[in-house]
């Protein structure tokens, strides 16, 4: 399930809707990126994410099915939020259910991992010194390349 | 054809969208972009660094030699940046 949002999600809550009425899961991995007041050094004061709506669900929701096709998923979530937001607050919720904490875990990464690469959103900062546009890092490349490969066959 | 700017893209060209038609030369995104920064101020701002700048067409990622028909709709952004924390920790 994907969703795009300006207000704010309660972890809880969509984890236990989530999960709710599928016994079948034994493994329930969660990732919560919040607004973090450091950056390159310089105090945050507020930070603005930009996206393409339309593109966004999209790639998200292409995002998810390949997380399916990869993991024996019972069910995921992703949430993410746009607009203006204060250090501290939530950015974003990934959360994968499986049989089996493997393949939440692994799943969990994978997703935030292509995310932050694929779907179309930016980041703003302001800073004392005025606003500027968050720079891509290359570290996130890196991340989301390590899971290019398909999937081992033996981690059938 | 639509063409939409986002992130310092937009900042730079002064716009989020423009409706243009481009000749019929014109058949993929690398061509596009080329006739674009011949369109007006806004567009070559945008579009001067091509090396930072992604594209998607029909709101899919697509590389530069990516064929364009008349109605598309084509997007130019810098390389995202979602997800958690507020850009890189150095």
């Amino acid at each position: 399930m994907i969703r795009v949002q300006r207000q704010d999600f309660d972890v809880g809550a969509e984890l236990a809707a989530l999960t709710r009425d599928n016994p079948g899961i034994g493994g329930l991995c969660a990732f919560v990126g919040l607004v973090r007041d450091l950056s390159g050094g310089e105090r945050i004061q507020a930070m603005t994410l930009e996206h393409y709506p339309g593109m966004t669900e999209r790639e998200l929701a292409r995002i998810e099915a390949e997380a399916a096709a990869r993991w024996p998923l019972a069910a995921s979530l992703i949430v993410h939020r746009y607009g203006r937001l204060d250090p501290g607050e939530r950015i974003v919720l990934v959360a994968t259910a499986a049989p089996h904490r493997q393949a939440a875990f692994e799943s969990c990464q994978f997703l935030i991992d292509w995310l932050k690469t694929k779907a179309p959103f930016w980041k703003q900062e302001e800073t004392a010194d005025g606003a500027r546009w968050v720079e891509a890092r290359a570290e996130d490349d890196q991340a989301a390349d390590r899971w290019q490969d398909p999937r081992p066959e033996a981690a059938e | 054809m639509k063409v939409l700017y986002f992130a310092w893209l937009r900042t730079r060209a002064g716009l989020s969208e423009a409706e243009v038609s481009p000749p019929p030369g014109v058949t993929d995104v690398a061509g596009l972009i080329e006739w674009l920064k011949g369109q007006g101020e806004g567009h070559a701002a945008a579009l001067g660094e091509p090396r930072l700048v992604r594209v998607a067409v029909n709101q899919v990622h697509v590389g530069p030699d990516h064929p364009l028909k008349p109605g598309d709709e084509v997007a130019f952004f810098p390389p995202v940046t979602g997800g958690g924390a507020a850009g890189g920790g150095r």
